[in-house]
């Protein structure tokens, strides 16, 4: 892995920047990357986070002090990331994520009271509703990253017929379980929050549960698809937890 | 053991030193707005050092005590009295079984801390006691409550035995003794832990997009004058007042953030991301609070004035492993003071 950039977040985070720009290619780099940094098993280091482009290091200092050496402790751990990286191949890298390539389904009843934006989608779209619901349930997506929120993914893989722009005025309210729209982005709301993105269905999974292990349903770098159901059965799943 | 809530107080959380190691997941770290107040009072305790405890914002709770507790208050200089004695700050203090514990303004900082020995005792979620209100994560993820009652680990007898020994003969000498508040004679010296004079300019080392605000934007931010807005809180501080613009507008993407992050959104309005902020973001990141002075950050108040000092990675580090040196002396050496008769 070569070109790989060091950007400082404060005195006890950096930031391996892979690239820039949001790309499958790219982001899926940026996950062997992580796995890399991951399984090395650092001293002092407490968190790992992968974005579309960049993965952030957060650390102690203190683990990385030597009283012999001139350069502060971020640059040596900088120094032991880039050789690292380097070290690992970019053919051991699509390997590592092709190790865990089953893909996690998510049933979602789209459209009505659970879908409340499919309509919009659909119109901005130029499609019926049934051709945004056949679209989004066709695609096969990849968690770029989690954030906003605990448990929220980022996918790629949308259709870009389905690409919207944000609502104009964000809802107050997002129901937990809702699937929506944002750009070029798919996501689930894990929880109740506010939010602008369009909403087109909900799923009755919990996406973030911290009796879990993983507390997240969808983890960095895993593949997704959803699965249209019914009313129906949107009830029965909910009902069975 | 307990503690019960009479009155919550402005905004009384639990915090510790933080939620780690799932921020891939989304999850913020949350804990203590001032790590180190938060050391320094769970150390006069006898407690680990990232133990639970309460963080207390501008005016404090009222709380009841169902037992015989071990307490320390450090942080913020709060007006803190019990049962008309009034309860001293930065040491180890004995407070009475059925005594209230009445927690006030602050004179100076916005936060306090109050440990009691033992801890909090909440199950941790995800390895952290630390309520994450902005995420509503946390074995209480809100606000203290009135009515709230906080269980508390029993305090080992074997720190401040003296204290325990005065204490209880005042009990058995009823009648004569109405004391409810038992501290030792010694204290620690704040000065070198807790800075809020807003004279100081709080560091910070130039952000990845530092260099694309215009030029205007580049001297004011390590020179103007900024004021905390009244909107603040433990997620972010807005810096409010000096005009920060970008020479030209950047698409970003989300990526990590961390606390001490400055992150510059389409308004205008610079925010210092602070403990609750969740781990990535999508705005240009114009500076980066060093470590040691995000204490000296959470002490200020909404509408305080605050300016930045530029340094570098190299002195923001020297800078956090002197203090981690200093702090791992004088926890030692209260440790051998709390073991100590005096």
């Amino acid at each position: 892995m070569s070109d790989v950039g060091i950007e400082w977040l404060g005195d006890r985070a950096l930031l391996l920047r892979l690239g820039s720009g949001i790309d499958a290619a790219l982001n899926a780099r940026t996950h062997a990357a992580a796995e890399t940094v991951r399984a090395a098993a650092l001293p002092g280091v407490t968190d790992i986070v992968p974005a579309y482009a960049s993965v952030a290091v957060h650390y102690d200092p203190l683990a990385w002090n030597d009283a012999e050496s001139a350069l502060p402790p971020g640059e040596r751990l900088a120094e032991r990331l880039l050789a690292l990286l380097r070290s690992s191949s970019a053919a051991t890298a699509n390997d590592s994520i092709a190790a865990e390539d089953s893909a996690v389904e998510i049933p979602v009843c789209y459209g009505g009271d659970e879908g409340p934006d499919l309509g919009e989608v659909a119109l901005l779209a130029r499609l019926d509703e049934a051709g945004v619901i056949t679209r989004h349930a066709a695609g096969d997506y990849r968690v770029a990253m989690l954030g906003f929120a605990p448990g929220f993914p980022y996918l790629l893989g949308l259709d870009p017929a389905l690409h919207t722009p944000r609502r104009a005025s964000p809802r107050r309210r997002v129901p937990a379980g809702s699937v929506a729209i944002g750009g070029a982005q798919t996501g689930i709301y894990p929880r109740e929050l506010p939010g602008g993105w369009q909403i087109i269905g909900r799923t009755p999974l919990t996406l973030f549960d911290t009796s879990r292990d993983p507390a997240a349903l969808l983890t960095p770098g895993r593949r997704v698809r959803f699965r249209a159901i019914d009313a129906d059965e949107f009830a029965r799943l909910q009902a069975h937890g | 053991m307990s503690l019960r809530v009479l009155s919550p107080g402005l905004l009384s959380t639990v915090q510790d030193g933080g939620r780690h190691g799932f921020a891939a997941i989304g999850v913020g770290a949350a804990g203590a707005m001032d790590p180190v107040s938060l050391r320094l009072a769970n150390l006069l305790v006898g407690n680990a050092q990232d133990a639970a405890a309460l963080e207390i914002t501008l005016r404090g709770p009222r709380l009841q005590c169902k037992t015989d507790l071990l307490i320390a208050l450090a942080g913020a200089e709060i007006d803190a009295r019990c049962g008309g004695e009034t309860v001293p700050l930065w040491r180890p203090v004995l407070l009475r079984a059925g005594s209230e514990l009445n927690l006030g303004g602050m004179r100076r900082g916005a936060r306090a801390y109050l440990a009691v020995a033992g801890g909090i005792h909440l199950p941790a979620v995800l390895g952290s006691r630390a309520s994450d209100v902005n995420a509503g994560l946390g074995p209480l993820p809100r606000p203290l409550a009135a009515g709230d009652s906080l269980a508390c680990a029993p305090a080992p007898r074997s720190l401040c035995g003296d204290l325990w020994k005065r204490l209880e003969s005042a009990s058995v000498d009823e009648g004569t003794d109405k004391q409810n508040v038992f501290s030792t004679n010694w204290s620690l010296d704040p000065r070198a832990w807790f800075d809020v004079d807003t004279a100081h300019p709080i560091r910070a080392i130039a952000g990845t997009h530092f260099e694309r605000l215009d030029g205007d934007s580049q001297r004011a931010l390590f020179g103007a004058e900024f004021r905390i807005g009244v909107d603040s809180n433990r997620v972010g501080y807005r810096l409010e007042d000096v005009a920060i613009a970008l020479a030209a507008p950047i698409e970003l993407v989300s990526e990590g953030v961390a606390p001490g992050t400055v992150q510059l959104p389409p308004g205008g309005v610079p925010i210092a991301l602070t403990a609750e902020a969740p781990p990535t973001g999508g705005y240009p990141r114009i500076a980066q609070v060093i470590a040691i002075d995000l204490p000296r950050l959470a002490q200020r108040r909404p509408g305080d004035r605050v300016r930045f000092a530029e340094t570098d990675i190299a002195d923001a580090q020297m800078r956090y492993l002197e203090r981690e040196h200093a702090l791992a002396r004088l926890a030692e050496h209260v440790h051998w003071r709390l073991r100590q008769s005096w």
